[in-house]
């Protein structure tokens, strides 16, 4: 079952756009270690819209050249202490998005379009350190109406954590729509599930809605309790000890390297 | 004898008092004051058989109906279905802008923040966002913002429907007058005066010479916030409805 994760984490490529989701909706935290051990760095993460542990374990870890993001922290356990630091060193690329702004990047590449108008933004400091967005006079307009274009986002691998796919391939999502833009605009697509079903998921009327096609999905491995210390939803809930653990090793490098060298590389029974 | 009012419950008094008129109302993630005030304002809405309104709370699955994912609240205010919503800051300046980022020069913030979050964006199309930051202090309310995640005003031709509507502290209320652009005092609240928020306060507001204190509920409001709305609290924010309730019984002194 490891051998899947470490197999999976082996495609990933320095360079790469990986897309990673916000702490809620599934996040593949099984692959975070598989992930740090095989090592490629100088990835660009963005965060769907927001990120947290995952996030701030891999800018620990130093594989992390830039971060997409509206927001980077640990919820109730904190600010992201590894996040934090190398915003300070100037160590990572930041690009500053707000939340919309990261979903209409995926909606354009999800459409195959090269980019989507937005409301809001104008006036903000996140727009101006963006410079991959552009103000254009909205053409439909009778007098001027200044518009935000957020250009397509092309993530290169997406990597979440969902309750159950089926032996075709097929993965549920249920409300968790962001899952499936995020795949529709990624190249490949990584899964971890708590099991795998034997009837297909689009069998039924009730599942189907809400179902990610296997057409979407590269690799799925089974990864029981995979988003802990995160929750997953309808499963089971956030171990928010855990977090807090990680928040108070993780304030100095050495702690962070002590944590993730440590026994909790597995999720407690 | 029923246990005196806290700061906590004028608080979230104050919230509901200022979304009445609201249909929906949305509530972000880690915001357990703003849910309660809004839960309170569906409760007595209730209680008086008014109009329903509708609450959506991040990170809840009961009182939540979004089934599009995370980017259904954002599609949700952009179409105006949105009445109101809470942003915090930690900087908020005179004329309403706000910094969720950081201090010092960005990109290499010297105190880091999460990040602006949907600010950018709702801050421009939502009308009544209420600003509610608890720590009343210089360093939050400060002449001028380092970051601005998000503006208090726009010029005029940029599309905007919303913007901020009140600020709500821990010391007092304000409102947003939007021509001015500015705040003015609106309430103290018990146990704080208007030197005090001067003193804390790093921009110009404009105040009555003597303001009014900040009112503290009416017993059916206090029963609803004691009973039903910490029931419904609970789900989302267990800790805070568990820590409020012993707060309540440590209060209630034996007769």
């Amino acid at each position: 079952m490891h051998t899947d994760l470490e197999a999976l984490a082996r495609q990933i490529e320095p360079g790469m756009r990986i897309a990673l989701p916000v702490d809620y909706a599934g996040v593949s935290m099984a692959m975070t270690r598989p992930i740090i051990r095989h090592g490629a760095g100088d990835l660009d993460l963005i965060c769907v819209p927001t990120g947290g542990l995952q996030v701030d374990m891999l800018v620990g870890a130093g594989l992390v050249r830039s971060v997409e993001t509206s927001a980077v922290s640990l919820g109730e356990a904190g600010g992201a202490p590894r996040f934090n630091q190398a915003v300070k060193d100037g160590a990572i690329g930041l690009r500053d998005a707000t939340c919309p702004a990261i979903h209409a990047g995926l909606m354009a590449a999800q459409k195959g379009s090269p980019f989507t108008a937005m409301r809001g933004l104008i006036g903000t400091d996140v727009l101006k350190n963006r410079e991959d967005w552009r103000i254009i006079d909205n053409p439909f307009a009778e007098s001027g109406d200044p518009i935000v274009l957020i250009p397509a986002i092309h993530p290169d691998i997406t990597i979440f954590h969902a309750p159950m796919a089926d032996r075709f391939g097929n993965v549920w999502i249920g409300r968790r729509r962001e899952l499936a833009a995020m795949a529709y605009a990624s190249k490949m697509t990584f899964v971890t599930v708590e099991r795998i079903v034997d009837e297909s998921l689009l069998a039924s009327e009730t599942l189907a809605a809400g179902t990610l096609p296997a057409l979407y999905v590269s690799e799925i491995a089974v990864a029981p309790r995979g988003a802990w210390p995160y929750g997953l939803w309808g499963e089971y809930s956030t171990d928010t000890v855990e977090l807090l653990r990680y928040a108070k090793a993780a304030r100095t490098a050495e702690g962070f390297a002590a944590y993730m060298s440590g026994a909790a590389a597995e999720p407690a029974k | 004898m029923t246990a005196p009012v806290s700061p906590r419950e004028i608080l979230i008094c104050s919230i509901a008092k200022l979304l009445d008129g609201s249909r929906h109302v949305a509530v972000g993630a880690s915001s357990p004051i703003p849910a309660a005030g809004a839960m309170l304002l569906r409760a007595l809405k209730d209680e008086r058989r008014a109009e329903k309104v509708r609450v959506s709370i991040l990170g809840s699955v009961e009182h939540n109906f979004f089934t599009n994912g995370s980017a259904e609240l954002f599609d949700c205010a952009g179409q105006g279905r949105i009445d109101a919503f809470f942003l915090g800051g930690g900087q908020i300046d005179g004329v309403g802008n706000i910094n969720l980022v950081g201090v010092g020069d960005y990109p290499q913030s010297s105190v880091r923040w999460p990040g602006s979050f949907g600010s950018a964006y709702l801050y421009f199309v939502v009308p009544r966002v209420i600003l509610f930051r608890e720590e009343h202090t210089p360093r939050v309310f400060v002449d001028r913002v380092d970051f601005i995640s998000a503006p208090g005003i726009s010029e005029p031709g940029v599309y905007r429907t919303g913007g901020p509507y009140a600020l709500l502290t821990g010391k007092g209320l304000f409102r947003f007058d939007r021509d001015r652009p500015g705040f003015s005092l609106e309430s103290v609240h018990p146990g704080h005066s208007l030197p005090e928020i001067k003193e804390a306060t790093g921009f110009d507001f404009t105040h009555d010479d003597d303001p009014s204190i900040t009112p503290t509920p009416d017993a059916v409001t206090l029963k609803l916030l004691r009973g039903r709305v910490l029931d419904e609290l609970h789900e989302t924010y267990p800790d805070f409805a568990a820590q409020m309730r012993r707060e309540i019984s440590a209060g209630a002194t034996p007769a």
